[in-house]
């Protein structure tokens, strides 16, 4: 893969999109942003499903130019796009330890791999997460974590779309840092300045359409610094709140 | 004579209709002509919605019979209704009962609907309404995440691995497209005689079949199974 392709749709109110094509490629993290209901999880599913204008936004996504065929998608998707949705909890019935067995089985993955994505989604979830677990059971940040550490370490696809990652109460760099891996492309949907900055690009939705790309310009990028450290001072008072202690 | 005999099975509210509301209009644009036969027990309105689509639909109440055996029993005169209103495309929609039994004929081509939040373990229960379909239709597929349609998607494969799989989102109409594109690429069927159910039904007339309600050995007559408890004196 090397260009992914968004063709313009419509908005909701059927008004067409104005951008012309937008290619992405691999390497770049791209930040996707408006208000909430303007269409942001709707891009990414558009990314994900592969549409070929078959989705109310009436987008065409294009692989290195071409259309997938619709009987292909599914297989071309797996191989190549991890996605993170918004969706907090888990549905199934099957306990943490048969869904890693199961998902690494999908993916030809060593039968060995499940202990480590459940260490690896320990270090970013303080509430550790055991095999037995039930799935549909898991805290909304423990079933975050485990779906990190899962596109991480069994997917390993080269586009990753991220629906949200600050509202689990889990640690929100680390876990970008576990998925950003170079050389993917990357799609981020955030409501917060201090992720969007992270992405050389961002993509702005309003009323489901996409109505603007920007360029990080040189002062938003020395702003991001500023709003780094900010974080990690965020970061260290919420440690000392959940322990109990004094927070000055 | 219909061309296709396209049977539509699945539990109660897995989004048989959602998807064939959807279905049925892509392959009118395309020149067919389908038409709909909805079988349920006690009532039904969904009738009327695919009239609204423009769409000709019946629907058959089975009452007090079985619904899986109240559509057997119905198939030569739907097939004549069919061809009496020139429609190429015989869509039959049931929800079964029991799921122990299945309305596949050899002559029909036979789709399972399933709605992949459903419990994990549903697949592995439902009998030859799944193992012995042609195509599998997943819906509900934008609330689950995708690691999780990847395992549903991986055990229905090994329940049914001749079966085509179709992951459908029936509210916005996405994955439509393959599966129709699929259902017409298949051959016509030339003649529906001499047709047979894949799978025969379950063995049994019991006196509450036909309408016994007291409880009781006494009241008990035809073909009656009794649990095994193992700890008998
Ligand atoms: N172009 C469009 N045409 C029609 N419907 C659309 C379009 N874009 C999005 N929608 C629909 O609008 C609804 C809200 O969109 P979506 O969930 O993508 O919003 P969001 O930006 O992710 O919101 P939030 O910030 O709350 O997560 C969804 O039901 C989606 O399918
Ligand atoms: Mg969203």
């Amino acid at each position: 893969m090397n260009t992914l392709t968004i063709l313009p749709g419509h908005a909701r109110d059927g008004a067409p999109e104005t951008f012309e094509a937008l290619s992405l490629k691999p390497g770049e993290i791209l930040a996707v942003v408006g208000n909430t209901g303007s269409g942001k999880s709707r891009l990414i599913k558009d990314i994900e499903q592969l549409v070929g204008r078959d989705s109310v936004t009436g987008r065409l996504i294009l692989l290195d130019g071409a259309r997938i065929a619709p009987a292909n998608r599914l297989l071309v998707s797996d191989r190549l796009v991890a996605h993170l949705s918004q969706n907090m909890r888990f549905v199934l019935d099957v306990t943490v330890a048969e869904f890693l067995r199961l998902h690494c089985l999908c993916r030809d993955k060593a039968a060995n791999l499940p202990a480590s994505v459940i260490a690896l989604a320990n270090t970013i979830t303080p509430e550790p997460i055991l095999p037995g677990n039930s799935l549909n059971l898991l805290s909304g940040g423990q079933s975050r974590a485990l779906m990190i550490a899962d596109i991480a370490m069994v997917c390993d696809s080269p586009i990753v779309l991220i629906d949200e990652l600050e509202n689990a109460g889990i640690d929100k760099k680390r876990a970008f840092g576990l998925l950003a891996d170079s050389g993917k492309l990357i799609l981020i949907v955030t409501h917060d300045p201090h992720t969007a900055l992270m992405a050389s690009r961002r993509i702005i939705l309003e009323g489901g359409a996409i109505v603007r790309i920007l360029e990080r310009s040189k002062e938003e990028a020395l702003l991001s610094g500023e709003l780094d450290r900010s974080y990690e001072r965020q970061r260290a008072l919420q440690q000392r709140m959940r322990k109990g202690e004094r927070l000055i | 004579m219909p061309e296709k005999m396209i049977l539509f099975s699945g539990s109660s509210s897995v989004g048989k209709t959602a998807v064939l509301r959807r279905l049925l209009p892509y392959l009118k644009e395309h020149g067919h002509t389908p038409m709909v036969c909805k079988i349920d027990c006690l009532c039904s309105e969904d009738a009327a919605l695919y009239c609204s689509l423009g769409i000709h639909a019946v629907s058959g109440l089975s009452q007090d019979i079985c619904p899986d055996h109240f559509l057997v029993s119905n198939l030569p005169e739907l097939l004549a209704h069919a061809n009496r209103h020139a429609c190429g495309l015989l869509f039959i929609e049931t929800a079964g009962l029991c799921h122990r039994c299945s309305p596949a004929t050899e002559h029909s081509i036979s789709g399972c609907v399933l709605d992949c939040t459903a419990s994990f373990h549903t697949p592995a229960r439902l009998g030859p309404m799944l193992t012995q379909a042609d195509f599998l239709v997943l819906t509900k597929i934008d609330m689950i995440s995708q690691a999780e349609l990847e395992l549903v998607r991986g055990q229905l494969n090994r329940i049914n691995p001749g079966a085509v799989l179709f992951p459908i989102d029936g509210l916005a109409g996405y994955g439509i497209e393959p599966l129709g594109d699929w259902l017409l690429s298949l051959p016509d069927c030339k003649s529906f005689e001499n047709d047979r159910l894949r799978h025969s039904m379950p063995a049994g007339v019991c006196s509450y079949c036909v309408g016994e309600t007291r409880v009781g050995g006494l009241f008990q007559q035809g073909v009656v199974g009794k649990i095994e408890f193992g700890d008998d004196l």
